[in-house]
């Protein structure tokens, strides 16, 4: 199925929303998409129908519902093409998918003087559970520097690479400058110098490739409510070989085998890491939001998101005195700016008061505001859904408000 | 020297000759553009309100049980936001500035900017106002 956007929208019942009277112009997508009305009764069926604790129930409903999760892993798996589903682990976001593999890599692999490896392009959550890592297990944190277009400086990152590199940890795209970094290419190095490495997927799994094996991540991370599932649902991938030498994350009940006063042994995977009842709808949205990007060719969607981008690109730079951040090599779905002598909380309000619903601020990455020299920016950001439509009454609406702001 | 309820009254009626919202922020801005700018020797770190993204400086004063109060923000709305709250809260008995109910945020629809996920540091301002208040009316801030 080709991209036809009017047909696309009508499938978003939010977007018919309207904001102060104006109709919502949804540019917030990498903060959270919204969700297909597929996914919204996925999840209502859900509860509706067959509402039930999964795994060891012996009833009818919770056979329904454990086929349900099951086969939900099963459909992510194919997804990023995953050699196995028991590679695939459930998570509540992208956030505690890193912390899992921090904890558990960190106690299994990690020893004093060891080196971990991030990138000044990464959002909080991929940067802070490392560095808390590295105190506990008093290994040495190193941070790749960003280049002024924002793209990631390779050359120091070969520099940082030694043989005490432990494991590397990276986004594909950059959630503030919309960077796709060289991926294929990082973790070649990574891998030649003998080190593990975590993909933060959260803002490309939706937008580009996303392929694990080709890819050849150890690691790779992801949340649902960014590729048009639900809140509360994330996802980690791991090869079997690391995973199964990694110890558990957190105790509890289904990630054991067999409790005793003396000794516990832990499940197989993936339900060693899955400890507790897990968020059991969550995978079934999931899946139905992974069915309706399905329907897609995946290379139909990056050229029309790749196009509005593009034309969002060409408009801001025609606006006086706007700053575009990040002109890396290769770009996705992120329009990040500010407007010289404007404050990006000024601009974001006065957007939001005509419908436009960007973000402002230093979208959780402080060490790229700090390597640009800013406090923040406005962004938008796009998803499917989007039109160069959306791009007009985002540039309508910044000359509105920059009139208002006497420039 | 109006109460701090009179004062809110005028503000309130201000905000209703403005129905529309380009003209209460319009309004909002042009009163930020209109405060003085805050003298350099006051905008210390210690002066510092951090929101989550526009920071607010807050210089306080008490003198014979009175607040006095004057601000300055990097967000022109934040700045029109903090030069009401001066206008509502400074020159005032620090008993009053303690016990003040801020009615005129929900009255003139500003409320929104309270709850903005303390993005814009005025709830955090308040909060400082409100304590410093308290300390002037124990006699115990200069």
């Amino acid at each position: 199925m080709t991209i036809d956007t009017n047909t696309i929208r009508e499938d978003f019942p939010i977007l018919e929303t309207k904001v102060n009277g104006k109709p919502l112009i949804y540019l917030d997508n990498a903060a959270t998409t919204q969700k297909p009305q597929s996914v919204i009764d996925a999840i209502s069926n859900y509860y509706t129908t067959y509402n039930s604790n999964i795994h060891r129930g012996t009833h009818h409903l919770s056979n329904l519902a454990t086929e349900a999760h099951e086969s939900a892993r099963k459909k992510v798996q194919a997804y990023i093409n995953a050699p196995h589903d028991h590679e695939i682990i459930f998570t509540r976001g992208t956030t505690e998918a890193i912390n899992l593999v921090a904890f558990s890599f960190g106690e299994g692999f990690i020893h004093p003087g060891d080196e971990v490896i991030v990138t000044e392009l990464e959002h909080h959550s991929n940067f802070v559970p490392w560095q808390m890592m590295c105190e506990r297990r008093q290994a040495h944190f190193r941070v790749v520097p960003l280049d002024q277009n924002g793209d990631i400086q390779l050359k120091e990152f070969k520099k940082l690479l030694t043989d005490r590199t432990r494991i590397v940890a990276f986004n594909h795209v950059s959630n503030s400058l919309g960077t796709i970094n060289p991926a294929g290419q990082i973790i070649q190095m990574a891998h030649e110098a003998g080190a593990a490495v975590l993909v933060d997927a959260a803002q490309s799994v939706q937008h580009i490739e996303h392929d694990v094996q080709a890819l050849d991540a150890d690691f790779y991370a992801f949340s649902g409510h960014k590729m048009y599932g639900p809140t509360g649902i994330g996802v980690l991938y791991g090869k079997e070989k690391w995973l199964d030498a990694m110890p558990p994350y957190q105790g509890g009940g289904e990630m054991i085998d067999q409790v005793s006063n003396t000794r516990t042994t832990y499940n197989k995977l993936p339900f060693k890491f899955e400890a507790g009842t897990p968020n059991i709808v969550g995978p079934i949205g999931l899946a139905a939001a992974i069915d309706y990007l399905n329907q897609f060719e995946f290379e139909d969607i990056m050229e029309h998101e790749d196009q509005v981008l593009a034309y969002g690109r060409d408009r801001l730079l025609e606006i006086d005195n706007l700053t575009l951040y990040g002109n890396p090599e290769h770009h996705s779905s992120i329009l990040a700016f500010n407007i010289n002598g404007v404050h990006h909380y000024d601009l974001g309000t006065l957007l939001d008061t005509q419908g436009v619903a960007v973000r402002t601020g230093h979208h959780c990455t402080q060490p790229i505001m700090t390597a640009l020299g800013i406090d923040g920016t406005v962004r938008a950001s796009l998803a499917l859904y989007n039109t160069k439509h959306d791009i007009d009454a985002l540039i309508q609406a910044i000359h509105k408000a920059l009139k208002m702001l006497g420039k | 020297m109006p109460s701090i309820n009179e004062i809110q009254n005028t503000i309130v009626e201000d905000f209703s000759f403005l129905p529309q919202w380009d003209e209460r922020y319009a309004y909002l801005i042009e009163l930020g553009q209109k405060m003085p700018a805050l003298d350099s020797a006051f905008k210390t770190e210690v002066n510092i309100v951090r929101g989550c993204q526009s920071t607010v400086w807050l210089h306080r004063e008490c003198r014979d049980g009175k607040v006095y109060l004057q601000a300055e923000s990097d967000s022109l709305i934040v700045k029109g936001l903090a030069a009401i709250l001066m206008q509502v809260l400074s020159d005032q008995p620090a008993e009053d500035v303690l016990n003040a109910k801020l009615s005129f945020f929900k009255k003139t629809g500003l409320d929104k900017h309270l709850s903005s996920q303390r993005a814009n540091g005025l709830m955090a301002m308040i909060e400082q106002i409100k304590a410093f208040a308290a300390k002037c009316a124990d006699g115990d801030a200069q």
